[in-house]
């Protein structure tokens, strides 16, 4: 379980994080939102300690790693994969080396084994026969998907999205969409989303948390996130007009 | 005073920035001797910081054992000492010139390059990647960066010296008609092993610097463009000045 205590945490002079409370279910997809600038990114950040919070702690499965560094760090990091905002493909690498790049640096797996889990990830991405190409050569929206098939091919538990269908078109972010989703569900993942793609997440999380002002104004299920009575949460969410949650009929402003 | 208290912050930022260059060295230094062993990486900068910067080293030799000799030839003619060129030519080349040359030829064309690739991977969030991967960045990228140049540029520097002679030889001898065996004769009576040993004592700290602080001015880039063309621009002017300031030092000590 990801679970974040009081996290705060101030940029150069201004304060974004300003006390997050934050429990994230095991094996759900959890998507967070907020108005830009709101450190959704930030918060993302400290879950899979690339920020350390200035107070607070950041607890994943019993272990606070709100002060750890180095090696004991990288212990619980091999619980996470993460797939960034502009996918950080390594661009010296092809596609194929950059999926194979976690099982041979972290597993020393080689030959064979290695070949066959990649294409396997490939395929499943829908990239199959795309190995040979350098990320400059691909789409937005493929190398999303090469990111995250190098995301999931060391089978992590956790996984963490930053806005994984940002500058995408609408076919090409509801495709990504369907992408996490199926994993999600085949390979039984927690995945903590950032997005600003609403009403779309609400059809595919499972939980919805708003940030506002630093801190977690309202978490619940998407289908009771729809319900909220506060009038700022409800204009930011219904501003896109219809929002169909998960399992649950339309709602609407 | 508010002058005085912006002495004083300034004092505060750069001793923060050296222990911060300081702790970043080190740190890489002691990933470095943990497993796994980047062999592969450090043979893989041993080609892009040495090998590659072959020709622009020899270029630049060449050309400095030849206006050397040609310098030399014309002032110390002027003494009837023409019979010392080569030692001239050689103990210039090797105690000073070589070092410094070829370190900087090494930061403008290797050094420059690092901090950009370096500076690349902060930007795209290809650092951050390779740390949610559990892997550490200052073992996987700056380690071996530190380990190829130091070994790389004392090459370099020796390749520098032996072809940087010859140019002076060329120029001296076959342009100058100068006399080949006093050249040469002049060489071995003058140069001594300290002088070697004190280019290769220069060439290593240089290549350390070189490295160290391209390695640091990338790893730190500030998440823009500009940021980017900026970090590139200190790195090579800092190493710079700082083989030249440190060549100084060397050089009254090892005096």
């Amino acid at each position: 379980m990801i679970k974040l205590v009081g996290v705060e945490k101030t940029l150069g002079k201004q304060p974004v994080l300003r006390g997050v409370d934050l429990t994230i279910p095991t094996g759900k997809l959890t998507t967070i939102i907020g108005r830009s600038g709101e450190g959704k990114s930030v918060l993302l950040k400290h879950i899979i300690g690339l920020m350390q919070p200035d107070r607070g702690e950041v607890w994943i499965d019993g272990t606070n790693i709100a002060r750890l560094k180095g090696q004991a760090l990288n212990e619980v990091r091999k619980k996470f994969a993460m797939l960034f905002q502009g996918a950080a493909l390594f661009d010296s690498m092809t596609v194929f080396e950059n999926v194979a790049f976690p099982l041979r640096e972290k597993l020393r797996l080689k030959g064979e084994i290695v070949t066959r889990r990649v294409e396997e990830k490939l395929e499943q991405v829908g990239l199959k026969g795309m190995g040979h190409k350098f990320p400059a050569e691909l789409s937005g929206g493929m190398r999303k998907r090469a990111g995250l098939a190098r995301a999931l091919v060391m089978e992590p538990e956790i996984i963490l999205f930053d806005e994984p269908t940002t500058g995408l078109d609408p076919l090409m972010a509801k495709a990504i969409h369907d992408l996490i989703v199926a994993m999600q569900q085949q390979f039984k993942f927690t995945a903590v989303m950032v997005s600003h793609e609403i009403p779309e997440i609400f059809g595919i999380s499972d939980y919805v948390a708003m940030l506002k002002h630093g801190r977690i104004a309202e978490m619940a299920p998407s289908n009771e996130f729809v319900k909220t009575t506060d009038e700022e949460i409800r204009e930011f969410i219904f501003v896109a007009g219809t929002v169909v949650p998960k399992g649950l009929p339309t709602a609407s402003l | 005073m508010e002058g005085i208290a912006r002495i004083g912050r300034y004092t505060i930022d750069l001793t923060e920035q050296m222990g911060r260059m300081m702790v970043f060295v080190l740190s890489s230094f002691a990933w470095l001797t943990r497993p796994p062993f980047r062999v592969y990486q450090i043979v893989k900068q041993l080609n892009f910081i040495g090998y590659k910067s072959t020709f622009v080293v020899v270029l630049t030799a060449v050309f400095t054992g030849m206006v050397l000799a040609l310098q030399g030839h014309y002032t110390l003619r002027k003494f009837g000492s023409e019979a010392v060129l080569g030692s001239a030519v050689a103990l210039s080349i090797i105690r000073e010139l070589g070092p410094v040359l070829a370190a900087l030829m090494v930061t403008a064309r290797a050094g420059s390059a690092m901090t950009a690739e370096i500076g690349i991977m902060r930007i795209t969030e290809q650092i951050d990647a390779l740390d949610t991967m559990a892997i550490n960045p200052l073992q996987y990228l700056i380690g071996p960066k530190l380990v190829a140049s130091l070994i790389a540029v004392p090459l370099l520097v020796a390749l520098f010296d032996v072809v940087g002679i010859y140019g002076g030889y060329v120029v001296g001898v076959q342009l100058l008609n100068g006399n080949e065996g006093a050249y040469w004769s002049s060489i071995e009576s003058a140069v001594e092993w300290k002088d070697v040993y004190g280019g290769m004592l220069k060439s290593i700290s240089f290549g350390l610097l070189i490295s160290w602080v391209c390695c640091y001015k990338g790893f730190h880039t500030k998440h823009s463009a500009e940021g980017l063309g900026t970090a590139t621009t200190e790195a090579v002017v800092l190493s710079a000045v700082l083989i030249l300031v440190w060549d100084y030092f060397l050089t009254s000590v090892l005096l």
